[in-house]
Formats: structure tokens, sequence, C-alpha cells
């Protein structure tokens, strides 16, 4: 073997290290350290002047052997392996100590600082000494992508890569796609029919030669890893044959059983036989085994009896299907919050106190009241209340703010406005219109005899103390800007609930190995740089699954999910890491522990050998096999005993 | 017209004196919405907070002394902003600090607790001599539960008849308690939330030693106040207590089957939840289960009940010493909403509550439509 011969490099990253750890210091102790030819400082390593001074020592000096000691190795280790690889070294022959986030930034000590830094660039020449180099491995990428969610977000992403000439597969639980989206009346602040502009695109989801949609599916099982993933997708049985229906929806004027509608959150019925909305696509009916007469007691069959080609067919069973993709996007979108908890707003007792999503349905001209805003006995109101906040900005249901409330209140305030002649109020904490459009919004509503009121709500109540206020619905709080308590007597009360994350988030994210952050919402690699990739490569996020937003920011964080997803596809291939656990099949005695810690499901056990492998595309290097195997048969490449070993010794100097 | 400028020192040393929470509100307006102060008067409680993230109080401001620490708009607030500690520092900056006085008859109170050991003046020696004639033994080594009553309680020939029923009923439950000797002092509640948090620390300090001397490790208390005091004020300076509310001790004790009521006590009785240990700590329950193990006796709840029940005016803070105007009482709102329901009696399992709903019944005049009880005298009713 070549003697090592170590560059070591400490960077200054500005004042964030050199600040605190006296940067010259450690220089000269690493000169002094074994094996070491040359130890230098620069401000920024990571930067072009600071990476020609790597490669031209290697050049110069024959360096075969680099640590580099600035930030963490999760900002720019691929970068400096890039740099050592330039100039001709094998890329595992580089170390990295972290003496910013393990150092200077966590101490305000000067010398504790300086110390510590000493430690860590010891127990990287130590370490570097013993690397090996290695190979990276490269696996072809599936071209084609499931998208799991049918909103916006998932139709956006799925129509991009159809149209670059991709394959995609549509997964949506719900018998349509349009999510929330088509659910809404009109979109802010254009004030676009949300219909008029997502059918279209529906349409073309529909009938892309490219996307094979599968509706009332979920997916059941993930294996694989990027590039290669396998997807097992359960089809519910809609007992309706997709292949001969027409959507003529002659089954659903016959049949006789009602249930509460789902897309009209409960305000209208629907039928047992149903579509959710008239333009779903598909445009194909599923059949409800809870409200359905046939399944409940065995009678009826209307529909079959009238269905002209004869696609209803009760024995259908639900199906498993496999598909073969190379990535995935998660577009699973979010709940409306239900704000029953909050007693004191009436929700659920006081009729006439709707959510914003509920108003939606009722401002919807196919809606529950076919587009008339009145209340629950049919009459006109003559004055509307819009509460903000309601579940947001709150640390008793959810800190964070949703964002596209504000938005939606004033939204309504014009629509009630244009159908209606009452009164409008709003009650605000703040104000936030931020987008493109948005303030000049907020100023045209201004203009439309809507009031204002600061403050957030104490109670809505139908307790009147005087004879205006019978029979109406009473806001009461303090209004801070005028710093006294207001009595609001109103006909309906509109909440502005908060967009959750999904009740089954939890159930998607272990599914596909992602995190959800403490707020229930999918976490991206990074929150400014990269937000709609996760930790998990091959999978995206984009759109509410990914935090509240509207929807240009949904359908822009769609786009760039296709984008990244069409540049792997593009690419063809991926790299894999290196540093995997590799199994000495002499030492091995098949007693197969290793096999059920595996989290990643990356160890067989080989019948025929009597020996345990890993699939090196799988293992993500955890360790965990590493430390379980009771013969010590595993190495972790990379991270060998040796390795870790001198290390340590280093650390301890 | 002349500019407001932020003080920052009045600020700086609110926050010093334990008012952190000011940094945390966001103005809002809920606490205002639902602070009871606001159905007798005008109080923008949310413009008082402000003021002190300016530093602009006045500290001559009646306003400081209004919170009754009934925690209504805690529990609301969307930034879980603690406003009685807030109003606590001012107190402190007020007390400790000399910014300002105290109401006349919360000094007076604070004197007598500082020189003789309990807010009514009396003479420390007869601390105990409710329990003169009882039977009662004194806490030793070795007895389970110290017993400790409200120095209010213990004092006022009014109300002494809580001890007398809850003596009777632990004994017929055979609890295992003892009082303690008249070295100990009040739990001072009112004193350490009214500002006074030196005499405070004395006051804690030595009834600690009192207890470490006894050996005591489980304490219960008829006082809703002395329980908010033992259990999370006095592990501050290292007191380590096991602290229970009489009604969860017997509500306890009827669970285990170990005290039954066999009296039918034929009453329709409506409850009051006391914010110390209700709102604050959740204890709703308890006297709900005490008050429907006794037979014949119907309860019915109150409008704005649990969680939403209305203070009955203080209570804590040391709103029983200061002086509340006629027609800005929360009792006398609260009596109407008993009253509402039907129901002969009120019951009540705090000194305070029954002091103000004694009261209210008496300048309201409804003593014949209505009686103010203790959980404790129903519930005595109802053994034989």
């Amino acid at each position: 073997m070549v003697k090592p011969k170590i560059g070591v490099y400490i960077c200054h990253c500005g004042s964030n290290i050199a600040g605190t750890v006296d940067v010259p210091q450690v220089v000269e102790f690493a000169k002094g350290l074994p094996a070491v030819a040359v130890a230098r400082e620069y401000k920024f390593m990571c930067s072009d002047p600071g990476q020609s001074m790597i490669k031209d020592d290697i050049k110069n000096l024959k360096l075969n052997r680099v640590v580099v000691a600035s930030c963490s190795p999760l900002l720019h280790e691929p970068t400096f392996r890039r740099a050592v690889q330039e100039a001709g070294i094998n890329p595992y022959l580089f170390e990295m100590a972290n003496i910013r986030e393990h150092c200077s930034w966590t101490t305000e000590d000067h010398g504790e600082a300086t110390e510590k830094a000493k430690a860590l660039v010891s127990a990287a020449v130590k370490r570097v000494y013993h690397h090996q180099p290695l190979e990276t491995r490269e696996v072809p990428v599936n071209p084609n992508t499931l998208i799991v969610g049918g909103g916006i977000a998932g139709i956006q992403a799925a129509l991009e890569i159809a149209d670059a000439g991709h394959k995609v597969y549509l997964v949506e639980k719900d018998p349509s796609i349009g999510g929330h989206m088509i659910q809404f009346d009109k979109t802010f602040p254009t004030l676009d029919c949300s219909a008029c502009i997502l059918t279209p695109k529906m349409t073309s989801v529909g009938s892309h030669p490219n996307i094979e949609l599968m509706t009332y599916s979920k997916v059941e099982e993930i294996a694989g890893f990027i590039g290669n993933f396998k997807a097992k997708i359960q089809k519910k049985a809609r007992f309706v044959d997709e292949s001969k229906c027409n959507g003529c929806g002659v089954c659903m004027e016959k049949c006789p059983w009602k249930a509460d509608s789902e897309f009209d959150l409960g305000l209208s019925q629907r039928k047992a036989i149903y579509t959710p909305f008239a333009q779903a696509v598909p445009n194909v009916p599923v059949i409800d085994k809870e409200s359905c007469a046939y399944f409940l007691k065995g009678k009826c069959r209307a529909c079959e009896k009238f269905c002209e080609r004869e696609a209803i067919d009760f024995e259908q069973q639900d199906k498993t299907v496999e598909i073969d993709v190379g990535n995935i996007i998660i577009a699973t979108g979010y709940d409306p919050f239900d704000p029953t908890p909050i007693a004191k707003y009436g929700y659920g007792k006081l009729p006439n106190v709707v959510t914003g999503l509920e108003f939606e349905r009722i401002c919807n001209s196919v809606g529950p009241t076919g587009g008339k805003i009145v209340l629950k006995d049919g009459s006109e109101p003559k004055s509307i209340a819009i509460i903000h906040c309601v579940g947001s900005r709150d640390e008793n249901y959810h800190e964070y703010c949703s964002r596209v409330c504000c938005m939606y209140a004033l939204k309504y305030s014009h629509l009630i406005k244009e159908k209606t002649k009452a009164d409008v109020y709003q009650m605000y904490i703040d104000m936030r219109c931020f987008g493109k459009g948005y303030e000049e919004f907020y100023k045209r509503l201004s203009k439309e005899g809507v009031t204002f009121i600061r403050g957030k709500p104490a109670e809505v109540t139908d307790r009147a103390i005087n004879d205006e206020e019978k029979g109406k619905l009473i806001v009461v709080g303090e209004d801070s800007l005028l710093g006294t308590i207001v009595r609001v007597p109103v006909d309906m009360v509109i909440l502005c609930i908060a967009l959750e994350a999904r009740a089954d988030a939890k159930n998607v994210a272990q599914l596909f190995s992602i995190s959800q952050g403490a707020d229930g919402f999918f976490i991206e690699r990074h929150p400014k740089l990269d937000p709609v990739a996760t930790m998990t490569e091959g999978v995206f996020i984009a759109g509410c699954c990914q935090g509240p937003k509207d929807i240009p920011d949904t359908v822009a964080q769609a786009s760039a999910a296709a984008t990244r997803v069409l540049a792997l596809i593009n690419k063809g291939k991926v790299e894999l890491e290196a540093a995997v656990a590799v199994i000495d099949e002499e030492k091995c005695s098949g007693c197969r522990i290793c096999n059920l810690l595996c989290p990643y499901n990356a160890i067989s056990f080989i019948e025929e050998d009597e020996v345990s492998r890993i699939n090196e595309a799988l293992c993500k290097g955890c360790g965990t096999c590493v430390a379980a195997c009771p013969s010590a048969a595993i190495t972790h490449k990379h991270f060998t005993t040796e390795e870790i070993m001198a290390e340590i010794e280093g650390v301890l100097v | 017209m002349e500019a407001l400028v932020p003080l920052k020192e009045t600020s700086d040393i609110i926050l010093e004196e334990g008012g952190n929470p000011l940094e945390l509100c966001y103005q809002c307006g809920l606490c205002t919405g639902v602070c009871p102060w606001n159905l007798v008067r005008d109080f923008p409680l949310r413009k008082l907070i402000h003021k002190t993230q300016m530093g602009l109080i006045d500290f001559e401001d009646e306003d400081l002394w209004r919170c009754t620490n009934c925690y209504a708009c805690v529990k609301r607030c969307p930034r879980g902003v603690e406003v009685p500690h807030i109003m606590r520092a001012m107190r402190r900056v007020i007390m400790e600090v000399g910014a300002g006085k105290a109401p006349e008859s919360f000094r007076i109170t604070v004197k007598n607790i500082a020189s003789v050991g309990n807010p009514l003046g009396e003479p420390p020696e007869k601390r105990m001599d409710w329990a003169k004639f009882l039977g009662v033994k004194t806490f030793a080594k070795g007895t389970e539960f110290l017993y400790f009553p409200c120095c209010y309680q213990a004092y006022d020939l009014g109300i002494q008849r809580v001890l007398r029923a809850s003596v009777y009923i632990m004994n017929k439950a055979n609890v295992d308690f003892g009082i303690p000797d008249s070295r100990v002092v009040c739990c001072g509640e009112s004193a350490r939330n009214g500002g006074a948090e030196s005499l405070w620390h004395n006051l804690a300090q030595t009834n600690m030693k009192v207890f470490a001397e006894l050996g005591v490790k489980k304490i219960v208390v008829t006082s809703p106040h002395c329980y908010l005091a033992f259990k999370n004020d006095y592990p501050e300076l290292g007191g380590n207590f096991e602290v229970v509310h009489i009604l969860q001790l017997l509500a306890g004790l009827i669970k285990e089957g170990k005290l039954k009521f066999t009296k039918p006590v034929n009453k329709k009785v409506t409850l009051h939840d006391t914010c110390c240990v209700g709102r604050r700590e959740g204890m709703y329950d308890e006297p709900r289960l005490v008050l429907n193990s006794i037979p014949g006796l119907e309860l019915v709840e109150m409008r704005d009940s649990r969680e939403y029940s209305l203070c009955c005016g203080g209570g804590c803070m040391g709103r029983i010493w200061m002086e509340t105007k006629k027609g800005e009482r929360f009792s006398d709102i609260r009596l109407g909403q008993a009253l509402e329901t039907g129901a002969s009696n009120l019951a009540i399992y705090c000194p305070y509550c029954m002091l103000n709903f004694d009261d209210t019944v008496l300048v309201m005049d409804k003593s014949g439509e209505i009686e103010i009880k203790d959980v404790l005298e129903l519930a005595s009713e109802a053994l034989e």
C-alpha cells in the first residue's frame, strides 16, 4: 500500500468558524500530526479558490488523502469529494471534520472551541489514514413515475411528466380526481371559477395516453430504492365495470337510496351509486356498500336493471396491481380543521355557523343550495361575520398560520356582496395578503363595504341581551383598535378554519419512508433550497401535504417535483452510495439476526448457501446489522472497526 | 398632543420580576373578550398587556389589582400567555420595589400575615381552637395525612362549619389524619400573588421547617388556594409533598368503597366549579362524583360549568381582601345562573367562594330561595 500523504485544510467560513476558533493555531497543530504533508487555511474552502488550493496540492505534493475541517458533511461532503475526484483521487479517500455545527456554533468560549477543533481534526486525520478507495455503483432509472394524490398538485405533476413523454401512474383514493380545488367556487385573487380552470386539466389527465389513472385506489406497499421502486396498489371495487360504463348517469337517476354527500360535506345527499360531482374524472360511478340496499338487504338492483351497457357488477372484487416505477411524488393534500372542539364558537350547536369549505359549497352553483347564499331555513342572511384564524395561530390547536384564510375570507366578502345585500364583518388579527395581486385584492375589497374589526372573538352566542339581538348570532369580542368590547349581531358566521395534515399522514409517511414535522406535514430536504425533495431519494412531495399553501404555490411545487423527476429520468441512471455494509460469507453463521433488524429490508437469507446477503442497492449504511452481528461477519465499508477506533484515538488527543 | 415614548426600564423590571409571558402576546384581544371583569365594567386587558410591553404602566392604576387568577384567558390564549404571572410581576414591582401602593385593605392583610401569620390578624395560638371539641389528633411522625385548614376557615366562626364537616367525614371513612400545631402560618397564596414575594418566602420556609420536623409527606387541604400553594409554589423552594384537595381524597375513597353515603339528602343542588382547581388543575369530576354518590340528591349543571365556569370574584390573587364595588361582583351574576337552574342549594368547595356567595345572597336578599352549602356539608348530612 502506498503510504498515506494527508493534506489538511481548515476553513474560516467567514467569521462562522474563525470568529470563535483560533484557526492558525489549529493549522499549526495539524502540521504536527502523523502523515500530514501540508496544512493550510482559507476563508471559504468550498469556493473556487478554496477547491483549487486542494487540487493544486494534490498535483504538486502528490497527496493521496485529504481532510477538510469546515461545516457539516451534509452540506459540502459532495462538493469536496467531487473536487478531489477531479484531481485524480478516489472520492472516498476524503474525510471531513465538522468544526462549525459541532464546534464553533455550539460555544462562545474561544479556548474551548479551539481545543475541540484540534481534537476533531486529529480524529479526522487518524481516520482518513485508514480509508480505502471505494467504487460507486450505477443503477438504471425506471422512467415510469408514481404520483400519489389526484388534486391540483398531482394533476399538474402528472401532466408535465406525461407531456414530456413518460408514463405516469396517478393513484387517487376518492372515486374522482380534483381534490379540494374542485370543491371551491371562485379562486383568489383573480376570481377564476375553480371548476372552469381545473376541469380541462382533469380531462387531459383522463384522456392522456401516458397517464394510467387509478381512482378509488390506495398504495398498499412500497419496496425498492430510487430508480427502482415496486409498488402494490389496491383498487377498491366500484361494482361498476370501467370498461363498459359510458357515464350516462341513468343508474344514479334510478337509484332510490341516499346517503350524505362527502363532496358537499354532508350538506346535501347523494345516491348509493354515485359520482361525487358531475364533472368527475373518470365519469364512472361507484356503489357505496354502506348505503346500497343490495349489499345491505339483498334487494333492489335497480341500477343493474336500467344499465344499457350491463356495466353493473355486484360480484366485482378489490384488485391488487403491482407496478414498477423509478420515482414517486406524494401529493396527498390536506384535511380541513374541524372546529367542533372550540365550543365557544358554536359550530355543530348553533345553526348557521359554517366552516370556510362549507361556505365554498354553498356559494358554488352546483352546491347544496344551487349557489344561493341562504340560512338553514332558506332565508337570505342580512349580515354575515367571518372569523379568521380558527384553529390556526393557536397553541391550543395548530401553532402555524394556514396562509390562505385571510385571502379566502376576502374572497367570501366579495362573493357575499355579489350575491346578497348582506353586511359583512371580518374579525381578524392580522391581514396576510402576501402574494401577487393579493394586496391589490384587499384594497379592492375594502371598497366593497366590508367592516374590518381587529380582534379575535371570545364567543359566538345566541343569548340576546336586547331586542335587536333576538334571533341573531352575536359575535362577542374586543375591537382591539378601539379598545372596547363589541357585540356584532349577524345571521351567519363563517369560520376560517385551518388546513391541517391529513388524518392518515402518519401511515403515508411510514409507507414511503418520509418524515412528518411536529405540525404533521411532511418534511422537505431543506426548507429554502430543496422544498420538494425528501430525505428519501426518489420520493418527492408537492402541494399542501408539505404545508398549507395557495394554488399558485401548489402548482409551482408540483412543477418543481415533476422537473426533478424528469431530470432523473433524463439522466437514466443513479449512483449508489458506496459506504454500505457487506457480509463476509465465510464468517456468517446463518443466524439471521440481521435480517429482521434491517430497517430497509436490505438483507435476505440465501437458503442454498445458508448465509445472509445484503442487497447493496437497498442498503443505506445505517450500521445496525454491523453492530448486531454476533460473529462480527459484517463490515461497513468506510466505517470499518479500524477507521472508527482510529477516529476515537484521534479525538482523545 | 404629547407623543408617548416606550420606557425600556419599566418593561425590563416587569420582566425581571417574572413577567416574561408579556413577550409572547400578539395582541389579538381574546383575553379581553373572556375576562369576567368585562361583564361588570370596562377592562381593556389586552391594552394593559401592551402597556407592559411598552413600559407605559402607571403603578397607581387600580386595574393592576383586578386579576383573580381565574385562568379564563390563559386557557384560550392562542399564544399561551400566562396573564396572571404578568399581573403578579407588576404587583411585585409595587410591593417589593416600592413603585406604588397596594389597595389599603390588602396592605392591612399583608401586615397581619407578616406579624401574626394569618390574614385576619387573629392570635396565632388560637389557630387550631376550632378543633378543640372534635377530638382531632395532632399530626405526628407516621400519621398519613397532614390536614391543613385554611386560615379563614380556622378563624372565622361563620365558615368554620366546613372544617367540622370535613373532620366528621374523614373520621367516618377512617382516614388517618392529624392537624399541625399552631406554629404553622398562612400558606401565603394571597401574599405571593399580591406581590409580597419576600413575605411569602418567609411563610413558606416557616411552614416547611415544621413539615420537615413532623415528617410530612402528604397534605390534605380544604382550600383550593392552599392546594395551589403547596402543590405548585412550595416545590420552588424545595418542598416535595403529595397534595390532595379533600374532595379528591373523598372521591377516591368512594371509588374504593371505603366511604358510603346512606342517609338521603333530597335536595336539588347545583355546583360551582372553583377556578383554582377546576380550570387550572382540571378537577371537575371529583366534586360531581361525591355529590352524585349522595342518595336523593339531584345534581343540575349551571350554564357555563366546568372549564367555562364564571369566577366568583376571588379568591385568588388577594382579591378576597380587596373591596369590590356593588354592581361589579361576579358572584351576583353567578348566583343568578344558579337560581336559573331552580336548585335549592348552591354547592361550593372553597372558603372564598363561600364568603362571596354568602354575601351575595344577603345583599340580593335571596336567602329564602337558595342556600350556600359546601360539598362537605352536604356529604356529612348524608352520613349517619
